[in-house]
């Protein structure tokens, strides 16, 4: 890097420009990549309609934070604030993702898909209501801010945002590993058989609840897992923040990009989409000014019309799932 | 010779499967013929080729002499055919009336005139022509069927198994019904899992086996004969 | 007492509009059998349209019979219905067409709709800003009922208004060839087709009357509360609970469940904080659906 200071002083600083927006990108893909690996496994994997990801983003988000983050100060009011070590914080935050969406499944994973799917983007809403309303819990509306950074003690400056991007990338590498050898174990064969027709599974004597159970489970430790590393990335956080825009349907249209039931697919339509999502906005100098202002409602008008087109013209997404069903289970 | 309806060579099935191969048949005015088979032999499936509700890979079908081979089944109603599914052949939440003017949809005169008529050939629905056609019992259900088929006074009816689940005073309440509409001058092929019943109501039957017809003559002589007696016939005698 | 009398008018009120908001949901999910996620921010879109026309075409008019706007909202009530009808049947013939012939399932259709709700609320945004606007300025006065119970003149017109509706609605349905070739089509879409009905006629008529009560309701929400664009899918948890309620495709099961989440939701704000109100349809919906997926009154019209 030392050349481009020696060499010119503006290209340094758009370089550093573009060097920084690019890290805080692969950032931010990597924790995406995370949430669509974990939505993989409920609905690519296992046909689980889950519309409220970010119900389990925001569960994760907030559990780190809580078990962190120091005492609430004036004008604070939350919850515990126990200051403990962040990976403690992220266990904690998929312990309870995972406890969240037992509770959820419960009730609601034996309900047909379209209920399913009703149930669970209603669960994300009440989740923010109960985040915005309850007093003495999680700060309401004015969030929580101050949330340690990961390793924030030992590093700090310039160098810190390549510390993040190495452990996040580093924490993809280990959750797509572990999910690709789950899912190509035969409790992944399983759910597969579910996902293609259940009643069958059933017949061979499969509790296929229990299995739904098991992947719906595992993916909202997963999303809790993302949430919590966003909420260190952020070091701050709140309600509105965790819109269905954003945390449910940004996730979806990654694994549909992607083409669902490959982990390859989710991984790669997590990149195409935050490239996207996250480089339109860079569009906005090269748009005349009566469309430059309206470049998020653009952005968000973009990836309405790219789902729609993919569910019409490529179903199956850029990397489409290799077929694997046996019939023998 | 008055063939209503002929299928030549017709190959179809699902997707890119094909389940009946090389079929023909043909059916008479007031005729009833009877195709039966083992399950999975394609009976279902031939129906459903015939009234346009699958794709045709091969040959034709002709009904009055034209080919009706890709139209929907909407058009081949208007043309005078009607078809009666095994299950789910009524509309349980509509009224017994309403099940009818539904029946008679393409109708555009004489509604009540074919209202009365049917009332007069199902009594019973009479009596309970404005309640919900789920309160109906099994035998009643596909007395309501039929007569929902019938009107647009069809000269072709195709009946998807008329008897099944039906105790045996309502099978034969249903064959009675089936030979009473045939002497109206209405040729009616159905497929049966009680073959010799069906059979003994009939004027010819098919074998279908395999997705191929097997065998091929007039009732009476699939019923005398032995072989397919054992092979087809047996089978439901020991139930 | 009284202040839970007034609660159970205004859940009449705000039941009118989710009411006829759930019949037309209901309608389209009775027929094409997917859940419609776009349908709230339908209703958004018909508020806007309606704004359109009255304020920034300027068409209101001075106010007529006491209530707060003029005879420019009925023109705008009866274009938006228009409007909505055509755009209802031009999403189903673009994108839920093909995904229905592709066989699709249900699921893929829910997402794309979801992806149609996504495009209008940018789209509404991009033209009239993310900012709350109202059909008419300022405070509008309510009338007593009995006592201390108040009501709006414009609360009034809501619940008339959702009473023609409905008799015009019973009329289509239960009297007209096309309203029983369409609880035909709901009750056995294969049968239907055998019987000589076609399908896609009746999908189309059952999109354009899904879409007018969309409109209906999108601009009694709008005249009740504001010109707001997340109003209408706050609204769609609410509904879908409406509908599940009264049984998928029963138009007046939906209406009923209308009634039944807009006033329990109302009442439980004299026990409970106002933020927890959204909970309120949420619980009712997971009830439903645990103990009678079918509805109360069935999935029959």
């Amino acid at each position: 890097m030392d050349f481009l200071i020696i060499e010119n002083s503006y290209l340094l600083l758009t370089a550093t420009g573009v060097m920084n927006w690019f890290v805080g990108f692969l950032t931010t893909f990597a924790i995406f990549a995370i949430m669509a690996l974990a939505l993989n496994i409920q609905w690519g994997f296992t046909g689980i309609f889950n519309f409220g990801v970010v119900s389990f983003f925001m569960v994760g988000a907030y559990t780190s934070a809580l078990f962190t983050i120091g005492p609430p100060g004036e004008y604070e009011n939350y919850i515990m604030g126990f200051e403990l070590p962040i990976l403690f914080g992220w266990f904690a935050a998929m312990i309870t993702s995972g406890i969240v969406a037992l509770l959820i499944g419960l009730p609601t994973l034996r309900l047909q898909r379209d209920f399913l799917a009703i149930a669970t983007i209603g669960i994300a809403a009440i989740l923010r209501a109960v985040a915005l309303s309850t007093e003495g819990f999680v700060n309401r509306a004015r969030g929580m801010n101050g949330i340690p950074r990961i390793l924030g003690d030992v590093v700090s400056g310039p160098d810190y945002k390549w510390v993040l991007l190495a452990i996040t990338l580093t924490t993809l590498v280990i959750v797509y590993l572990l999910v690709e050898k789950i899912t190509a174990s035969p409790w992944g064969r399983v759910l597969r058989s579910i996902r293609e027709n259940e009643e069958t599974t059933k017949s061979v004597g499969k509790d296929t609840v229990n299995y739904r159970m098991q992947a719906f489970v595992l993916g909202a430790m997963i999303m809790g897992l993302g949430g919590a590393i966003w909420a260190h990335r952020m070091t701050s956080i709140d309600p509105e923040a965790f819109n269905d825009l954003f945390g449910t349907f940004l996730i979806w249209t990654m694994v549909m990009v992607g083409g669902n039931g490959s982990n390859k697919g989710a991984v790669m339509g997590a990149f195409l989409c935050c490239t996207f999502w996250f480089g339109f906005p860079l569009i906005q100098e090269s748009l005349p000014d009566i469309l430059g202002n309206k470049v998020f409602q653009l952005r968000e008008i973009s990836i309405g019309v790219l789902i729609i087109l993919f569910l019409l013209y490529k179903p199956n997404g850029v990397i489409p799932e290799k077929p694997k069903i046996s019939r023998h289970l | 010779m008055n063939k209503i309806l002929e299928t030549m060579n017709l190959t179809s099935g699902y997707g890119d499967i094909t389940i009946i191969d090389n079929i023909s048949i043909y059916l008479e005015s007031s005729e009833i013929v009877t195709i039966i088979g083992p399950n999975g032999a394609g009976k279902s499936t031939l129906l459903k080729a015939i009234f346009g509700m699958l794709p045709i890979f091969n040959g034709d079908v002709k009904f009055k002499e034209n080919s009706i081979a890709g139209r929907n089944p909407s058009e081949i109603v208007s043309l005078g055919a009607s078809f009666v599914p095994q299950t789910e052949n009524i509309f349980p939440s509509l009224s017994i009336t309403e099940n009818l003017e539904i029946g008679g949809y393409q109708r555009s005169d004489n509604f009540q005139e074919q209202l009365d008529k049917m009332f007069q050939l199902f009594p019973e629905l009479a009596k309970k022509s404005n309640e919900k056609a789920s309160n109906l019992s099994g035998g009643q259900r596909q007395s309501l069927a039929l007569a929902r088929a019938l009107m647009l006074d069809p000269v072709m009816l195709l009946l998807d198994e008329p008897s099944a689940a039906l105790s045996p005073v309502m099978r034969q309440f249903i064959f009675e019904k089936i030979k009473e509409i045939a002497a109206l001058g209405v040729g009616i092929l159905m497929i049966e899992q009680n073959a010799e019943e069906a059979l003994r109501q009939s004027d010819r039957g098919y074998v279908l086996a395999g997705g191929k017809i097997a065998f091929h003559d007039t009732a009476q002589a699939i019923l005398a004969n032995p072989e397919v007696g054992q092979l087809f016939l047996g089978i439901q005698k020991e139930k | 007492m009284e202040e839970i009398l007034q609660l159970v008018v205004f859940g009449i009120v705000i039941g009118s509009i989710i009411g006829l908001g759930s019949m037309g949901l209901t309608l389209s999910y009775g027929i094409t059998k997917f859940a419609n996620f776009a349908h709230g921010d339908i209703m958004s879109l018909a508020m806007y349209i309606a704004y359109f026309i009255v304020v920034d075409l300027g068409l209101m008019g001075p106010t007529v019979f006491s209530l707060s706007f003029g005879w420019g909202m009925f023109l705008a009530i009866a274009v938006t219905i228009i409007l909505l009808a055509i755009f209802s049947i031009a999403i189903d013939k673009l994108i839920y067409k093909k995904l229905r012939r592709d066989k699709s399932n249900i699921v893929t259709m829910a997402i794309a709709s979801l992806g149609v709700g996504i495009i209008i609320r940018a789209v509404v945004t991009m033209f009239w800003g993310p900012f709350a606007r109202n059909f008419v300025p300022g405070i509008h006065e309510a009338v007593p009922i009995t006592g201390n119970i108040l009501i709006k003149p414009d609360q009034i017109f809501i619940i008339a208004l959702t009473i023609v509706v409905t008799i015009v609605m019973y009329y289509l349905l239960y009297h007209t060839k096309l309203g029983k070739a369409m609880r035909a089509t709901a009750d056995n879409p294969d049968l239907a087709a055998v019987s000589g009905i076609n399908i896609n006629n009746i999908l189309a008529y059952t999109w354009a009357i899904t879409g007018a009560l969309t409109a209906v309701a999108g601009i009694m929400l709008g005249i009740q509360a504001q010109v707001y664009i997340n109003l209408g899918f706050n609204l769609l948890l609410p509904m879908f609970a409406a509908v599940i309620l009264g049984g998928i495709g029963n138009p007046w099961g939906a209406l009923i469940g209308g009634f039944v989440v807009a006033i329990s939701s109302e009442v439980s704000t004299a026990w409970i904080a106002t933020g927890y109100k959204p909970a309120v349809p949420f619980v009712i919906l997971i009830i439903m659906l645990i103990v009678r997926p079918r509805g109360i009154f069935g999935s029959n019209i």
